[in-house]
């Protein structure tokens, strides 16, 4: 479980984040949903410890981890697998050693355990015979794939994914989703889910916030943001016509 | 920050307060600036967390940094032999200088300046924009958190190889600059008939001071120090997209070049003074 309390952050005086208050539950996918530029990048990247924060604070578990200094930090982040937007696997090493890098870097085990668990990872985000190849000779939703593989090499608690759906068409999108929602379920980890596709939210959105303005507008599940009052959030949902044709239908 | 203002009329008072200003913001700028590269310094020179895979990176960095800037050194060094070679023999025409003084200018220049400075000024141009580039584009892909978020310390693990690499590969670089440097001034000079074989050798081993070459690698030593470390210093704050890496990219030329040029005063006066 991680918990926000209170938190603020801002750049250069201009407040991005503004009283962020919400507990993200174990075992369930938790969705930060909001327009471009809203804050929802910033306020994962603050959980996860890339930005510092202005005040606030931030729980895993018991531990207060926006006080901990970076041997402390490292404990909890050896617990984190993170899926980056734009995936974020290192150019210079191959598919295979981009999933074992993690495993290289902290852990003792033997090079055939090592790649065990690497062919493991791989195959549950069904990818298969492109161990060799380099990031660039991927596809977008390969690389998601494999990025994906990455972050679940260490048996993650805690499963943070940016924008896990930009750049992909709307099929391959829900296979990522799918793939996102089984890890979450399978290894009962707090993932968090950065996105603005409706599709994912529909999709595999258990515990939902909606930010607008770098402010939390509304908390909810899927089945809750179809009927919410909040005019901010149902002006995001309703977007396009095709929905907003649906939503009249409908009263 | 100056608060007080100097009284000569209204508009003058307002320019020197702006300019006072502007100067303080500049300054605590650089500063700031300075004191950015020292803290990443420290980042970078704290405990690995697996020597091993350490090791591993910067045998990959003799490659890149080192191995394949074998070609660039080679042929810069030979042709600056050969010209200096010409050069000196072209300015030493009278009868009154022994021939063999050719031989002796083409190599401490080659020992003293060329193999260290030059080098180090061509391969600021090669390996920092290179280094930066890099690290720049791990930046702007998110990579650089990627590490972070994995708890890998990644100013250490990009930045430490490539400065150890570089440390070790640059003073070799350096004596095959000189060798091949000395061999271009004699098949220049022999060649073009401005000096015999025998008069060149004579003129290489003519008054040689050794310590010119322990001068050289010490200078080759610190000028790899300086194209790593602002290179990388470059790279790891890039903030942005394409645009800011190839900004960076330059910078870390410029910036290495201006300091390799003004730590070989300051190297030359403590060492040969």
């Amino acid at each position: 479980m991680i918990r926000i309390k209170n938190l603020y952050k801002s750049f250069n005086d201009k407040i991005i984040l503004d009283n962020i208050s919400v507990t993200f539950e174990s075992g369930k996918t938790n969705l930060i949903i909001g327009r471009s530029g809203s804050g929802k990048t910033v306020l994962l990247k603050s959980i996860v410890g890339l930005h510092e924060i202005d005040s606030g604070e931030i729980w895993y578990e018991d531990t207060l981890f926006n006080k901990l200094d970076f041997a402390g930090k490292k404990v909890i982040r050896s617990e984190m697998g993170m899926l980056f937007q734009g995936s974020a696997l290192f150019d210079s090493l191959t598919v295979e050693q981009n999933v074992r890098f993690p495993l290289d870097m902290f852990t003792e085990n033997i090079p055939e355990e090592k790649n065990e668990r690497v062919n493991f990872c791989l195959k549950r985000v069904d990818i298969i015979n492109v161990n060799k190849l380099f990031p660039s000779e991927l596809s977008g939703g390969m690389k998601k794939r494999v990025a994906i593989a990455r972050a679940i090499a260490l048996n993650p608690k805690y499963l943070f994914c940016d924008e896990p759906n930009s750049g992909l068409d709307p099929i391959t999108a829900i296979l990522i989703d799918a793939l996102i929602k089984e890890l979450t379920e399978e290894y009962s980890m707090t993932t968090i889910v950065n996105t603005h596709d409706m599709n994912s939210v529909m999709e595999i959105g258990e515990k939902i916030i909606f930010i607008s303005d770098g402010v939390k507008c509304w908390e909810g599940s899927k089945n809750d943001i179809l009927h919410s009052d909040c005019v901010l959030l149902n002006d995001f949902v309703f977007a396009n016509s095709l929905a907003k044709k649906l939503r009249t239908t409908n009263k | 920050m100056h608060t007080g203002f100097k009284n000569y009329g209204k508009g003058i008072t307002t320019n020197i307060c702006n300019f006072d200003m502007l100067y303080d913001i500049n300054m605590i700028k650089f500063l700031t600036y300075i004191g950015n590269y020292f803290l990443l310094l420290k980042k970078v020179f704290s405990k690995p967390e697996k020597p091993k895979i350490y090791y591993k990176q910067t045998m990959r960095e003799f490659v890149y940094l080192g191995l394949n800037s074998i070609g660039i050194i080679v042929i810069i060094s030979f042709f600056m032999g050969a010209v200096i070679t010409l050069q000196t023999a072209y300015n030493t025409e009278n009868p009154i200088y022994p021939k063999y003084l050719i031989g002796l200018g083409c190599r401490d220049s080659i020992i003293l300046e060329f193999s260290s400075t030059v080098a180090a000024l061509i391969l600021a141009g090669k390996i920092g924009s290179n280094i930066a580039s890099e690290i720049g584009t791990m930046r702007v892909t998110e990579q650089i958190d990627a590490l972070e978020i994995m708890g890998v310390n990644s100013a250490s693990y990009l930045i430490l190889p490539k400065i150890i690499a570089t440390l070790i590969f640059n003073p070799i670089l350096t004596l095959i600059g000189i060798i091949v440097g000395i061999f271009g001034g004699w098949i220049a000079g022999t060649l073009s008939g401005v000096i015999t074989s025998e008069n060149f050798i004579y003129g290489i081993q003519y008054a040689f001071i050794p310590y010119y070459i322990t001068y050289s690698l010490i200078k080759t030593v610190f000028f790899a120090f300086i194209i790593t470390s602002v290179s990388a210093f470059q790279g790891y704050f890039v903030d942005g997209g394409s645009l800011e890496v190839g900004r960076a990219s330059t910078k870390a030329v410029v910036y290495s070049s201006v300091l390799i040029l003004l730590f070989n005063v300051i190297l030359t006066q403590i060492l040969l003074s």
